[in-house]
């Protein structure tokens, strides 16, 4: 049970128009997105792009606008439906569902969070967080319970009688993820939840986003157009350009091993010490002896780097502590810097 | 015509059409495109003034006295037999218009100024509008006004409520469906434009003369901006938040109910406000076909050549409009700060 994918999209292709089938058949035959918009004037959104997430992962997908990011995270609770392919959440045919069925999935399976909130604005802000539950038939005092409490998980507490045009779009974004994650869904789709706030804002709600996701362990697929927030808290970045998927991978394979010109002009710019792994480019000779220090296998390079002003070799260690390599200063100097040279080498 | 007319005519029709194509296809530029329309205009007018055409303005094509006796005929038909029909169905009109007269009539006129005051208190709650209520009130009051004020406004409550049972849902049908609106809007333009005699001898032929047609009159005059408002309110509701419900699993009737409506408020509100103010446009024609109240004193004063008569109750349909276009809009302002679709009332 536990290794079918939380959402599995296959195969999405999603094209706006009068006449998609025309355009379908075209796709098929290979043409591009530019070609058959000229030749049938109707618009891929999305050409035949899949992903699967799995369970407990927050995944990002990550593109500019114009890449069909936000039209494919509108797939997974069917607000936009393909033109052809497949979507299973929980291994259930998301795209066989009834008009009932499917109002029954968006309120018990999935919640969402907006770009632009979304928030409802003649209601309070406790009424806006308990609006899902409500949707759902729950009783009006178990759901302003359930709302109360996530008011304060998010760092709402005192602003629960507030209307949300009297919050920053800070406090709204977070009214917005409270009204998402009182749902006690499985799954959490974000679309750009971040991207309309203020970079320092933005900043701490990744990092309360992920310390939450250590406690409630949700899926979430994350939309955004912002790089480094694709590497900061995703487990695997899929990168759209165009309605079509470029490359997939955990974050340090994209930073690593860039598919193509465009994901190069991204990586350019990110801070690689963030982006990498230690796993991925730690030394795995087993006759080394147990070092004085050492850190989680999912420490990034950044967190290493302050230990080697005291210790020049630093042990990595699975999740039952067990040591299963080391990195040294030099190593990850050269990781860093071996990757800035083939940068340098491909821009020329 | 003589032949050299026809001529002149056709060479300045020939160099219109010319003049179409030029400029639908942007052969000039803007300006030559420009000068040559105001010579075009300039040439029509001076051939029109020096070289008119005579008598015989536009052929007879078709005999359309036929279309005529088959519409008067039709309606005396209507009126023969479904005459008494039309009474019975509009009966509930014209006991909703009678109770509200006899209720309001029935008040002190302290109270209703109480009433009144007190209304305008809270939608502004400042001491100005309350004031200028309590004196318009006791204005029409003093100038010997006050029934025909009451019966004036008992038929404008009368066709606001109508309007607001038929032009809300119509106009929330409107929003729904593409095709309906495609129809309706035609329809109230139509209902806005015809003038009201048009439709006030027919609709008098059916009901006779008295209350029940002026209240018809009135509504189909009053009614058109609430059910235009109410669809321009509920389709601007904000795309996102419709998107957000609808990803939570609304339902069409949770979403107008709990979305659409609450948001669209201020909007319809503010088609309320202009029913009212059309309602009380019509009370003059209306008291024509013996709706009675100010619009009867006014057009008593024309008659007469009593200037004081039709000035005094023109004041007084004026300070009738000013309470309830104030009173609604404060309203409305209100509302629409609650939800911070606007800033503060000011």
């Amino acid at each position: 049970m536990s290794d079918i994918p939380a959402i599995d999209i296959r195969h999405i292709t999603k094209i706006f128009g009068d006449d998609p089938d025309t355009a379908l058949a075209l796709l098929k035959e290979g043409k591009s997105k530019t070609e058959v918009q000229a030749e049938t004037g109707q618009v891929v959104g999305i050409n035949d792009v899949s992903i699967s997430v799995a369970r407990g992962q927050i995944y990002v997908v990550m593109g500019l606008s114009g890449s069909g990011k936000s039209t494919l995270i509108r797939h997974v609770n069917r607000l936009i439906d393909p033109t052809s392919g497949e979507i299973e959440i929980n291994g259930v045919d998301v795209l066989g569902m009834n008009l009932d069925e499917l109002r029954n999935f968006r309120r018990t399976q999935i919640a969402m969070v907006f770009q632009k909130f979304g928030l409802l604005p003649h209601r309070s802000v406790i009424d806006n967080v308990a609006y899902g539950l409500e949707v759902r038939g729950v009783g009006k005092e178990e759901r302003l319970a359930e709302a109360a409490k996530w008011i304060v998980t998010v760092g709402l507490a005192g602003y629960e009688e507030s209307q949300p045009h009297q919050l920053s779009g800070g406090q709204q974004q977070r009214v917005g993820l409270a009204r998402a994650l009182a749902m006690n869904t499985e799954i959490l789709l974000m679309d750009e939840a971040f991207s309309a706030l203020d970079p320092l804002i933005r900043s701490g709600m990744q990092d309360e986003l992920m310390v939450l996701q250590r406690e409630l362990n949700k899926t979430i697929l994350f939309i955004t157009h912002d790089f480094d927030e694709a590497l900061k808290i995703g487990d695997r970045i899929a990168v759209l350009k165009d309605g079509e998927l470029v490359q997939e991978g955990r974050p340090e394979d994209i930073v690593l091993r860039p598919a193509n010109a465009h994901i190069e002009e991204f990586v350019a710019d990110v801070n690689k010490a963030r982006a990498i792994h230690v796993r991925s480019i730690m030394s795995t000779d087993a006759n080394v002896e147990k070092c004085e220090i050492a850190v989680p296998y999912s420490s990034r390079c950044e967190d290493v780097l302050p230990l080697f002003a005291e210790h020049d070799w630093v042990g990595v260690v699975d999740e039952e502590g067990n040591q299963i390599g080391y990195v040294t200063a030099k190593g990850i100097i050269k990781a860093l810097a071996k990757h800035q040279s083939t940068m340098e080498t491909t821009a020329v | 015509m003589e032949p050299f007319q026809i001529i002149l005519w056709l060479v300045i029709a020939a160099a219109f059409v010319g003049l179409i194509y030029v400029t639908a296809r942007q052969a000039f530029s803007g300006t030559i495109t420009l000068v040559a329309w105001l010579g075009m205009g300039l040439l029509t007018i001076v051939v029109a003034l020096y070289n008119p055409i005579s008598g015989d303005f536009f052929p007879e094509i078709i005999n359309t006295r036929p279309l005529r006796f088959w519409v008067d005929d039709g309606l005396e038909w209507v009126v023969r037999y479904w005459g008494d029909g039309f009474e019975a169905a509009a009966h509930p009109l014209l006991l909703l218009l009678i109770n509200i007269e006899k209720v309001l009539l029935a008040i002190p006129w302290w109270y209703m100024v109480v009433i009144f005051t007190g209304l305008a208190f809270l939608a502004t709650r400042r001491a100005g509008l309350p004031l200028m209520v309590a004196a318009g009130l006791i204005f029409m009051g003093m100038m010997e006004l006050w029934e025909d004020s009451v019966r004036t406004m008992a038929l404008m409550i009368a066709a606001t409520i109508t309007a607001i049972i038929v032009s809300i849902p119509t106009g929330i049908f409107m929003a729904r469906s593409a095709r309906f609106r495609k129809f309706m809007v035609p329809v109230l333009d139509l209902m806005q434009t015809l003038p009201s005699f048009v439709y006030l001898i027919p609709v008098v032929m059916i009901f006779g003369p008295g209350k029940v047609p002026a209240l018809i009159a009135t509504i189909i005059y009053a009614a058109p901006p609430l059910v235009r408002l109410t669809d321009l309110g509920i389709r601007m509701v904000d795309p996102d938040v419709m998107e957000a419900t609808r990803a939570f699993g609304t339902s069409p009737r949770q979403r107008l109910f709990g979305v659409q409506i609450p948001l669209a408020m201020p909007t319809i509100l503010a088609g309320v406000n202009q029913t009212t103010m059309m309602a009380l446009a019509m009370v003059v024609i209306a008291s024509m076909i013996g709706a009675g109240g100010l619009g009867y004193q006014v057009l008593q004063g024309i008659g007469r050549l009593e200037v004081s008569r039709g000035l005094f109750a023109g004041l007084g349909i004026v300070a009738l409009a000013i309470i309830f276009d104030r009173v609604t809009q404060a309203f409305g302002k209100r509302l629409q700060a609650r939800i911070g679709l606007a800033e503060k009332v000011s």
